[in-house]
């Protein structure tokens, strides 16, 4: 048994909270109350999550195998149908599911209440359930080749446009039953003050993630009275521009989720405190204002919007969030620093990320999770949002490997971390083969990075995203990319096969512990793994919460890499595109 | 300030701690501002006729 400390995430609070008799438990290891009602429905979407997971990582390594040129894999229908399959088991239900689960596990525990409905979360995870189940046979029926856009004209099933349509009413409802708990919470007093601030980061991702299922309703809702004839047609413009206000937002959605859980597992792993929860909470506020307009980059070479709506949505009002974004990025790490320097682990720069939790495959995935985030996605994410730029690479490869290293290296790895606590603490199952733990976020982490960088680079030389034959093979004129490209795409297929594997590696570990595990219940969690020993005794002011000389570096190093590749792209544009 | 009297807090950090006033702020601005203003500008684009 272990006791961990959790000084950061707990707010001081009433002991009795609002449960009902019987209905909640001290956990054994973190002393954390867990309500007996949100935690049945957060191994439920757990569960449910993971599910997701497979199908979509089933179709991430078919595709993998077909961006290859050398393999090849999949004929033309099969390559959309299953790009369709894994955008939307990928991005929507795996990540949803997950994410609401974090709700009502941050919800009841941090806030020792009670969840506010049981009914209401049995309605949102069935019909979250059924929603899923009816757009996969929708897809694999193959009646519904529409990508995961569905961008109109293209014409769906009206199941799978009504299957989209009933996942965001569960998830709404989902996150209505989080509102409510707020509610009863603060009404009941079972805390005092503020919010912890993880509750609040769940906050920030609920409010977005309400902005996201409305705008996902105003799309998908006429596309389906198209579908089934009760509306003449929708206009394609009017389309693409209300359906990024579902796909770019539910992004935000996961940064903010993404977010909270590293602050989370900083407390678990280390014991760390946000450096400043004002800070913390104002980057918070910025996302809730201003992330969202972030949208608008997927319309920068749409013709139907003009210059001032692109310019200002991606890049006055969006800076802002990019401001919270490196907030982030350095607290997160600060505190991180600050935990380790007074424990006494105080040596150079970087003792305190040497002698770090590395056998932890919690704390791994966190701190990959944060640098494949920082340094791949939001790097490129600014560049890549910035019009001119965007001309460069819209519609490349390039765009892919933007959001393979945010969502799945940043968002995935996040949650996957989070699973090495959330299995023995709420499941009460010990994970089996422990070494096999500590290498998985590795696996994926690298195989990930590996594929994106492919990704991006063959994107660079311009291959296009969502293409079976980027060779145009039996083409009447020779056509295609020079070998550097082919280089790329190979780079790619190897990451893909990695990365593939660490996700495969952590769906069968997480099986094997749900279901065969040994139980811990009455004993607590048993430890991964704390610091190294080793640690000089803490002196005076080692506790200074604000000597954080090594994550200044790491800043330095981060602000540097992206004036490099902005001022590389910039070069670049000018190389290409000649104004005389 | 008078003994028992809780410190005035400021403005901003109630704002963050009103769920109901993020939420709002959080549904409006980008509505407003990416969202009606997209239709807006689509809407108002002349429909295009075939030659």
């Amino acid at each position: 048994m272990t006791t961990i400390t959790a000084d950061g995430v707990l707010p001081a609070r009433t002991p009795a909270g609002n449960h009902l008799a019987g209905a909640v438990r001290s956990c054994e290891t973190t002393g954390l109350p867990l309500c007996a009602v949100s935690s049945r429905f957060v191994r439920w979407h757990a569960v449910a999550a993971v599910v997701f997971l497979l199908i979509g990582g089933i179709g991430a390594i078919l595709l993998a195998l077909t961006r290859w040129p050398a393999v090849h894999l999949l004929n033309p229908p099969w390559y959309y149908r299953v790009l369709t399959l894994h955008g939307l088991n990928m991005l929507i239900f795996w990540i949803l599911n997950f994410e609401v689960a974090i709700l009502y596990f941050v919800g009841t525990t941090l806030l020792n209440s009670r969840l506010y409905s049981a009914a209401l979360a049995w309605a949102g995870f069935l019909l979250m359930i059924a929603g899923a189940i009816i757009v996969d046979i929708a897809i694999l029926s193959g009646t519904s080749d529409v990508l995961m856009t569905s961008y109109v004209p293209l014409l769906a099933h009206p199941a799978f446009y009504l299957g989209i349509i009933l996942v965001a009413v569960g998830c709404l409802l989902g996150v209505i039953n989080f509102f409510g708990t707020l509610y009863i919470a603060k009404r009941d007093g079972t805390y005092e003050g503020s919010v912890p601030l993880v509750v609040f980061g769940a906050t920030a991702a609920a409010i977005i993630a309400v902005v996201t299922l409305l705008h996902g309703a105003a799309a998908m809702i006429p596309a389906f009275l198209w579908s089934v004839g009760l509306m003449d047609g929708v206009d394609p413009s009017w389309y693409r521009s209300t359906w990024w206000g579902l796909g770019h937002m539910s992004q935000q959605v996961n940064v903010c989720a993404m977010v909270s859980v590293w602050y989370l597992i900083g407390t678990l792993s280390v014991g760390s405190k946000p450096l400043s929860e004002t800070v913390c909470r104002g980057a918070f506020l910025l996302y809730i204002l201003f992330i969202n307009v972030a949208s608008a980059h997927h319309l920068l070479t749409d013709p139907g919007v003009g210059a001032a709506w692109k310019i200002w949505n991606t890049s006055y009002a969006m800076y802002l969030a990019v401001l919270a974004s490196m907030v982030h990025g350095f607290t997160v790490p600060a505190s991180i620093e600050v935990a380790m320097r007074g424990k006494g682990f105080r040596r150079g720069l970087f003792g305190w990320l040497t002698a770090a939790p590395w056998k932890n495959p919690a704390f791994s995935g966190f701190f990959l999770s944060l640098v494949i985030f920082g340094f791949g996605g939001g790097i490129t994410g600014v560049v890549l949002g910035t019009q001119q730029i965007n001309i460069m690479a819209h519609n490349t490869l390039r765009i892919p490997g933007h959001f393979h290293v945010t969502v799945v290296g940043g968002t995935t790895l996040a949650f996957m971390a989070l699973t090495y606590y959330l299995v023995p603490l709420v499941f009460r199952r010990e994970f089996p083969a422990r070494v096999l733990c500590r290498l998985q976020p590795w696996i994926f982490g690298i195989g990930i990075t590996l594929f994106a960088i492919g990704m991006s680079f063959a994107g660079s030389y311009g291959v296009p995203r969502r293409h079976w034959d980027v060779e145009f093979s039996g083409a009447l004129f020779a056509t295609g990319f020079d070998s550097g490209a082919h280089v790329m795409l190979g780079l790619m297929g190897i990451g893909g096969v990695i990365a593939a594997t660490g996700l495969f590696l952590y769906i069968a570990l997480v099986v094997a512990a749900v279901f065969f595990g040994r139980s811990n219940a009455g004993a607590g969690m048993e430890p991964w793994h704390t610091e190294r020993s080793g640690g000089e005794v803490a002196r005076p002011g080692d506790e200074d919460e604000h000597h954080t000389p090594g994550t200044l570096v790491l800043t330095g190093i981060f602000l540097l890499s992206f004036v490099v590749y902005y001022f590389a792209n910039w070069k670049w544009l000018s190389d290409v595109w000649h104004v005389r | 300030m008078k003994p028992g009297r809780e410190p005035r807090k400021h403005p901003i950090q109630r704002l963050m701690d009103n769920p109901w006033w993020l939420l709002f702020l959080g549904i409006v601005i980008p509505t407003v501002s990416y969202t009606f203003w997209a239709w807006y500008e689509v809407l108002r684009m002349p429909q295009g006729t075939l030659p």
